[in-house]
């Protein structure tokens, strides 16, 4: 039993990482990937909110009728977005201005929903919690991997720190738009590269 | 009049909803792979975006903020464009079917399209009054039509060419989008 919770937990760092390997929510991981502290801040957000949702949803697995079990799972999403955004407002307010309308958006991140619907709705209450854990931690990994990646290359910091000395001239387009999408698709290729043991 | 255009040219070209912004970017990369389907996305998008920027306006003017619960914006605002959907899809099905046979399966897809939600929440941030409101949501999806339809174009031609193993298919088109967003970053300071 604890080794089948211990391979749910796993699989959301490696075998099944989202965005990596499970392309889904891509709109974070494009739009707040500008820093490191950005990538944490939203990986963190969007995994209180999955723990949240796949333990409220296989709790109430059985309760909640097949034909509108989406909009079931819709509500249980944005109720613990609402907390996520409640909590942030609270703790780390310069940040929950950073990411702005991003953290109401974890509402429509395909993983939360992905989670909800191929996971926790048929399985009980602690693999998904480690799903929904392994699956955010793998998240906040992922996108603070790219935040590094635009962070170093654009600014020349890493986490605020200079990383370069001062005749680097930093690559201002990798944090704009266009580097997000250039980074996210060349990590995807290195991902493709190593392949998956099933 | 001449601030809609000022509007228009940004929402579309300078600030788009897609490019400039990544947002919508899972419709953007599912639903690009034939010209068809884009152009059918495309419309389904900018047709619910227009309705759904209406009624969050409306919810958020004459429900929240006159009863205080603003903080249950995100709750509602899902909530408005998922029923929306599910209504226009009913709607079309029953009394458009031409126009429900081309964009009848983009529809149910929207519902989870961040460039809808997150176009209702710029709307509501920046405070515009209805009308505004309405066209900036229509030009946002304008934009986000011209990113699809350009961008399916490139990547019915990249179908056709030798790409290496590594980079098939999400990847390489993850890298075209970065340079068709390189390309509308020239627009930056028009607006």
């Amino acid at each position: 039993m604890s080794k089948s919770i211990a391979r749910e937990f796993a699989k959301g760092l490696w075998s099944e990482i989202p965005p990596f390997r499970l392309v889904l929510g891509l709109c974070p991981v494009l739009a707040v990937t500008m820093s490191v502290e950005n990538g944490i801040g939203m990986g963190l957000a969007t995994t209180f909110v999955l723990v949240g949702s796949n333990f409220l949803v296989s709790l109430l697995r059985n309760v909640i009728p097949p034909k509108i079990r989406i909009a079931c799972f819709i509500i249980i999403i944005a109720t613990f977005v609402t907390m996520v955004e409640f909590i942030m407002q609270a703790y780390v307010y310069p940040l929950y201005l950073k990411l702005g309308i991003f953290i109401p958006l974890i509402v429509v991140n395909c993983v939360v929903l992905g989670r909800a619907e191929a996971f926790a709705c048929k399985n009980p209450i602690l693999p998904s919690l480690a799903d929904g854990l392994g699956m955010g931690l793998g998240f906040t990994l992922s996108l603070s991997l790219i935040g590094a990646f635009r962070e170093v290359l654009g600014n020349g910091t890493f986490l605020g720190l200079q990383v370069f000395g001062d005749a680097f001239v930093p690559f201002g387009v990798m944090v704009k738009a266009p580097g997000a999408f250039v980074t996210l698709g060349l990590l995807l290729a290195f991902m493709n590269l190593v392949p998956v043991k099933k | 009049m001449e601030t809609y255009i000022v509007m228009a040219v940004s929402a579309i070209f300078v600030n788009n909803i897609l490019l400039a912004q990544g947002l919508g970017s899972c419709p953007y990369l599912g639903t690009s792979k034939s010209m068809d389907t884009a152009i059918g996305m495309a419309m389904a998008v900018i047709f619910v975006l227009v309705m759904a920027g209406a009624a969050t306006w409306i919810a958020d003017h004459f429900l929240l903020k006159p009863c205080n619960i603003e903080f249950l914006r995100t709750l509602v605002f899902i909530l408005i464009i998922a029923s929306l959907v599910q209504f226009v899809e009913m709607f079309m099905k029953k009394s458009v079917p031409s126009l429900y046979a081309g964009l009848g399966i983009f529809l149910p897809l929207i519902t989870t399209n961040c460039a809808v939600m997150g176009a209702c929440l710029m709307n509501i941030n920046e405070e515009y009054d209805f009308l505004t409101a309405l066209i900036n949501a229509s030009f946002l999806g304008a934009g986000f039509g011209i990113a699809l339809i350009l961008f399916a174009g490139v990547r019915e031609r990249i179908i056709l060419n030798n790409v290496p193993e590594a980079l098939t298919d999400t990847a390489i088109g993850l890298v075209t989008a970065g340079f068709i967003s390189l390309a509308f970053m020239g627009f930056q300071g028009l607006g």
